[in-house]
């Protein structure tokens, strides 16, 4: 990460707006839903828990092991997963919906859509995560593997609440059921979205730690340290430059 | 383009490093209250009073809910058919009302609540000379299964244009010959199209443990609102009671 520390002989530093305002809201407010939403959704899941990882009838992991269940103290909590689930499902969703409403009147997209060359540029980004590249490519607000992954998040969340409409309502919202596969193929997808943002958080906060704190920061207060200007390599000021 | 919308919002500032500072400390301690107000909200939330076993604020989440539905519900919006091929094996999931002697002989569905005043009373033949509905359709249980089941008996809506119900009517409850077990629903739910007064499930009579000789199939609620081993039934003005909400679960349970 750039240097944040101001020079020693300074008492000032540039900073970089990053994050508005709105953006750090939805985020952190997401946060907290999202918890309460897989949570209660686990006490549900708990009732009739029937996925697993294998093949036919061999079993690599099961979801979940009663170890799991009893550590978290989940069994025999469905009426309250329902009732909390159904609650902050409204939260969740309206949350979501502002920070796409945002994002579009905002023109933020801009910044986070995957752009024709972000696919390519991923594979680069990727291999620098492994260590497997030494130069990280020039980039915006966003490279191009979390444009992607910020994108799809998006994306899943929103799967998350249509799956969830059908398996909430399949009958008043059949037509939605119907073209999601079904009752219980929209089930399926409801439990291997939510799977899907367990490991978008893990992932997440692993690259949080790696991107350093002043990105971290950033998050919470909008800003980050600009790197002192003669340090500044000339890219990230003219990053997409060869954006068509 | 030469507009790189991006670089546009590339605002910087020169300040001092105690101002950056104080501004870090500012966003911080919003996002620690923030954090300390969750924390607080959830505590609160569970321990508020419960109304029905639910904490109240949640009970008023489901009655939200119920308005949202009630207002958008159509009784013309069928739970999705099957044809017979798709029929899976039954599955029994609830003894509750089923543990009490009762003698079928003598058995005679009790309806109250009707215009005429007065409680009628009708043995299973009588209902099975009334016309018969059939429908192969998911019966959805809470817990998160679903089995494809074939139900024929009589459609709730044929019996209320022999027997109509009184006018004020808004909900149906009905409940077990020993009252253990019993359910509410609301009314447009109770006359759904597909909602039988079951006779015969999978082409066979109603076995004793899926709640012979009559019981309930509500295709547009979930399998707790499917009474077996039916007693009796009333049309009402009130919520008549029901197990399952009793005990923490959503009075509306339609889906």
């Amino acid at each position: 990460m750039a240097s944040e520390r101001e020079k020693p002989d300074s008492k000032t530093v540039t900073l970089r707006h990053k994050h508005p305002l709105a953006i750090r809201w939805f985020h952190w407010l997401n946060f907290p839903l999202l918890t309460v939403m897989i949570w209660s959704g686990l006490l549900i899941y708990w009732a009739n828990d029937v996925y697993h990882i294998g093949i036919g009838t061999w079993t690599w992991f099961e979801f979940f092991p009663d170890a799991f269940y009893k550590k978290l103290g989940v069994p025999q909590r469905l009426a309250e997963g329902m009732a909390l689930h159904f609650a902050f499902m409204w939260l969740f969703a309206i949350n979501g919906l502002a920070y796409v409403l945002y994002l579009s009147i905002s023109g933020q997209w801009r910044c986070l859509l995957p752009k024709k060359k972000s696919w390519g540029e991923a594979w680069a980004v990727f291999l620098h995560d492994l260590y497997l590249r030494k130069t990280a490519l020039p980039q915006g607000k966003y490279n191009a593997a979390q444009r992607i992954s910020y994108t799809a998040v998006i994306l899943m969340a929103g799967g998350s609440v249509l799956t969830g409409l059908a398996i909430y309502k399949p009958v008043q919202a059949g037509w939605l059921t119907a073209l999601l596969g079904g009752y219980q193929t929209a089930r399926f997808l409801h439990f291997w979205l939510t799977i899907g943002f367990c490991a978008f958080f893990i992932i997440h906060i692993l690259q949080v730690i790696r991107a350093g704190y002043n990105a971290f920061r950033a998050v919470i207060t909008g800003w980050e340290i600009a790197p002192q200007a003669k340090e500044k390599p000339e890219e990230t000021l003219s990053d997409n430059a060869g954006n068509p | 383009m030469n507009i790189d919308p991006e670089k546009s919002e590339v605002r910087e500032e020169t300040v001092d490093a105690d101002s950056a500072r104080w501004m870090s400390r500012r966003s911080y301690l919003t996002l620690l209250a923030g954090f300390a107000g969750s924390v607080a909200g959830w505590k609160w939330l569970k321990s508020t009073s419960k109304t029905d076993n639910t904490p109240w604020p949640l009970r008023e989440a489901f009655q939200f809910n119920e308005k949202v539905s009630n207002a958008v519900y159509s009784p013309e919006r069928l739970s999705p058919t099957f044809p017979e091929s798709r029929i899976d094996p039954p599955r029994q999931n609830g003894i509750i009302g089923l543990q009490t002697a009762f003698d079928p002989v003598t058995w005679r569905l009790r309806v109250s609540g009707l215009r005429d005043g007065a409680p009628a009373e009708f043995s299973l033949a009588e209902i099975k000379a009334m016309p018969r509905t059939e429908v192969v359709t998911e019966l959805r249980c809470i817990e998160g299964w679903s089995l494809v089941v074939k139900w024929a008996g009589v459609a709730m809506k044929d019996l209320v244009k022999l027997h109509p119900h009184r006018e004020d009517a808004g909900f149906l409850g009905a409940t077990t010959p020993d009252g253990e077990y019993y359910v509410g629903l609301d009314l447009p739910v109770a006359l759904h199209p597909q909602t039988l007064l079951c006779y015969e499930m999978n082409d066979e009579p109603l076995s004793y443990p899926h709640g012979a000789p009559l019981r309930l199939a509500v295709p547009g609620a979930y399998g707790i609102k499917h009474l077996k081993r039916m007693g009796s039934m009333a049309f009402a003005a009130e919520r008549p009671p029901d197990y399952w909400a009793e005990r923490g679960y959503d009075y509306y349970s339609a889906q």
